[in-house]
């Protein structure tokens, strides 16, 4: 069918592809590193790897409870279950568990390490600000990450950005310590800060490039929301409704909700401050444009 | 969704399954010896519309594409409290509703809004009154199951009727095995 045309959007995938390469090549810069430095790096990446199994195993309710949200049943929150409800048939996919965070910033979330532990949840102030087709086109984002298992993407994306910061804390503790250590262990003191200086800019580069890939996770879960709610246009105007009320809330109130912000449906510091190159979420014109260009693809 | 998908970041649409539709033909048999129920004369399809052109929105357009060869009465169309679309149609006899739902379903199909089916409804009533109450038969157009929903009063259902339907008509419709699917429709258009 001509449609489905409409489910690829290949400069996309082309981006993502190339982020996805870059970080796939510094796993492996940094698994050269790791074996230079010989003895203890085994160690090194067992604990890594252990790090990111938890985060990834845990990373529901760790966001849940860094959110203050819990879960609701269907008799508490009817309105969002019925949206839910219907959204998960339409794209027949597991339903996932619904859940209210008791805040006023206006906001949304999808966590949980795959669909069926998946928990998509919304704040107070998302719910009492928009009309229920906004609202239902922000769930159906939501619904989207965790379609393309976004926290598992995203997981092993950031890992080597936390494996090269473990290496480099390790090469310079071994660095300090060879130091005082006797004239046998010059040479090995010397690898040691070229293999701290190398995990540093590994550390800077992925992090860029992880950013990035949330950026176009962003951009696709916008997408693929779009297409199941048939309406690019209830999402722009949601997003819309939420940046143009964020920007209006004080600062300090957002600070705490910070660590949330890679799963948020738009990141809670608000402001053109932070630089796009280091911001989990594409820009509010990026992402209109986007949508923009979906409306027309959808009326041919 | 498979490996591509994930990492690509992308999500296929789902198109309806409309194979076991027909089996309803069958299963009123015994809904009607078991259950003393019969066809209420009514049908519904719920679905959404979207934005473009081969989603069409207007109501005039989507009863056009329809080309039902009916009268007009017989057909409604009329937006629910979620924004989604009821189509709704009369006919004493059970096997040309199921017709006419599965050729309204082809005609949404065929203009691209196949991805915005979300169910079909065929409502029952009981054919001695009064008797156990109303139920209605769902069919869940992605997932190709169906289920019984009895709704009593303001958002209340009769489970253990919809559970004794499920029971009498396992053997001969695909029922939906996760209750959590058996959603709720109140206030549906279709008696």
């Amino acid at each position: 069918m001509a449609r489905n045309k409409v489910e690829v959007d290949h400069g996309l995938t082309f981006r993502m592809f190339l982020v996805g390469l870059g970080l796939v090549l510094l796993y492996a810069i940094l698994g050269g590193v790791a074996l230079r430095m010989g003895v203890g790096m085994p160690m090194v990446i067992g604990f890594g790897a252990i790090l990111l199994a938890a985060q990834y195993y845990f990373s529901g309710p760790i966001a849940m409870f860094s959110m203050r949200a819990h879960e609701v049943t269907p008799e508490e929150e009817p309105r969002l279950h019925q949206i839910i409800d219907r959204l998960c048939l339409l794209a027949d996919m597991p339903k996932p568990k619904v859940g209210i965070a008791e805040m006023d910033i206006p906001n949304a979330f999808a966590t949980g390490r795959n669909p069926k532990a998946a928990v998509v949840c919304a704040t107070r102030g998302i719910m009492s600000r928009l009309d229920d087709e906004q609202l239902e086109a922000v769930l159906a984002h939501e619904l989207s990450h965790v379609a393309h298992r976004d926290v598992a993407v995203m997981t092993i994306a950031s890992g080597v950005g936390m494996l090269a910061g473990l290496v480099s804390r390790m090469a310079m503790w071994g660095a300090m310590f060879s130091g005082g250590n006797n004239d046998r262990n010059n040479n090995s003191g010397a690898a040691e800060m070229v293999a701290w200086l190398v995990s540093i800019v590994i550390y800077f580069v992925a992090f860029i490039l992880t950013m990035a890939l949330s950026r176009y996770r962003e951009l696709s879960a916008d997408r693929s929301g779009a297409i199941l709610i048939g309406k690019p246009s209830a999402l722009a105007s949601a997003l819309v409704t939420i940046t143009g009320d964020m920007g209006r809330i004080p600062r300090t109130d957002l600070r705490r909700a910070e660590n949330g912000n890679a799963f948020f449906f738009v990141p809670a510091l608000a402001g053109g401050t932070a630089a796009t190159l280091f911001s989990s979420h594409p820009s509010l014109e990026v992402r209109l444009a986007a949508l923009n260009k979906l409306e027309r693809e959808l009326n041919g | 969704m498979g490996l591509r998908d994930i990492l690509a970041g992308r999500t296929k649409q789902v198109q309806p399954k409309l194979d076991n539709l027909f089996a309803l033909t069958q299963a009123a048999i015994t809904l009607e010896t078991s259950l003393d129920l019969i066809t209420s004369g009514q049908a519904g399809l719920l679905f959404k519309a979207g934005s473009g052109s081969d989603t069409i929105t207007a109501d005039a357009d989507i009863l056009a594409l329809l080309n039902f060869d009916l009268k007009a009465e017989d057909v409604t169309l009329s937006t629910d409290a979620m924004g989604f679309k009821w189509l709704v149609v009369k006919d004493p006899d059970l096997s040309s509703l199921v017709t006419r739902i599965h050729g309204a379903n082809t005609a949404l199909v065929e203009n691209g809004l196949g991805a915005r089916l979300l169910c079909a409804v065929f409502g029952f009533v009981d054919k001695t009154p009064p008797g156990e109450g109303d139920v209605r038969m769902i069919y869940l157009l992605k997932q190709g199951t169906w289920y019984p929903f009895a709704p009593t009063g303001k958002e209340n259902r009769n489970n253990e009727l919809e559970l004794r339907v499920k029971a009498f008509l396992e053997t001969e419709l695909p029922m939906e095995k996760d209750l959590g699917r058996w959603m709720a429709l109140w206030d549906l258009p279709v008696n």
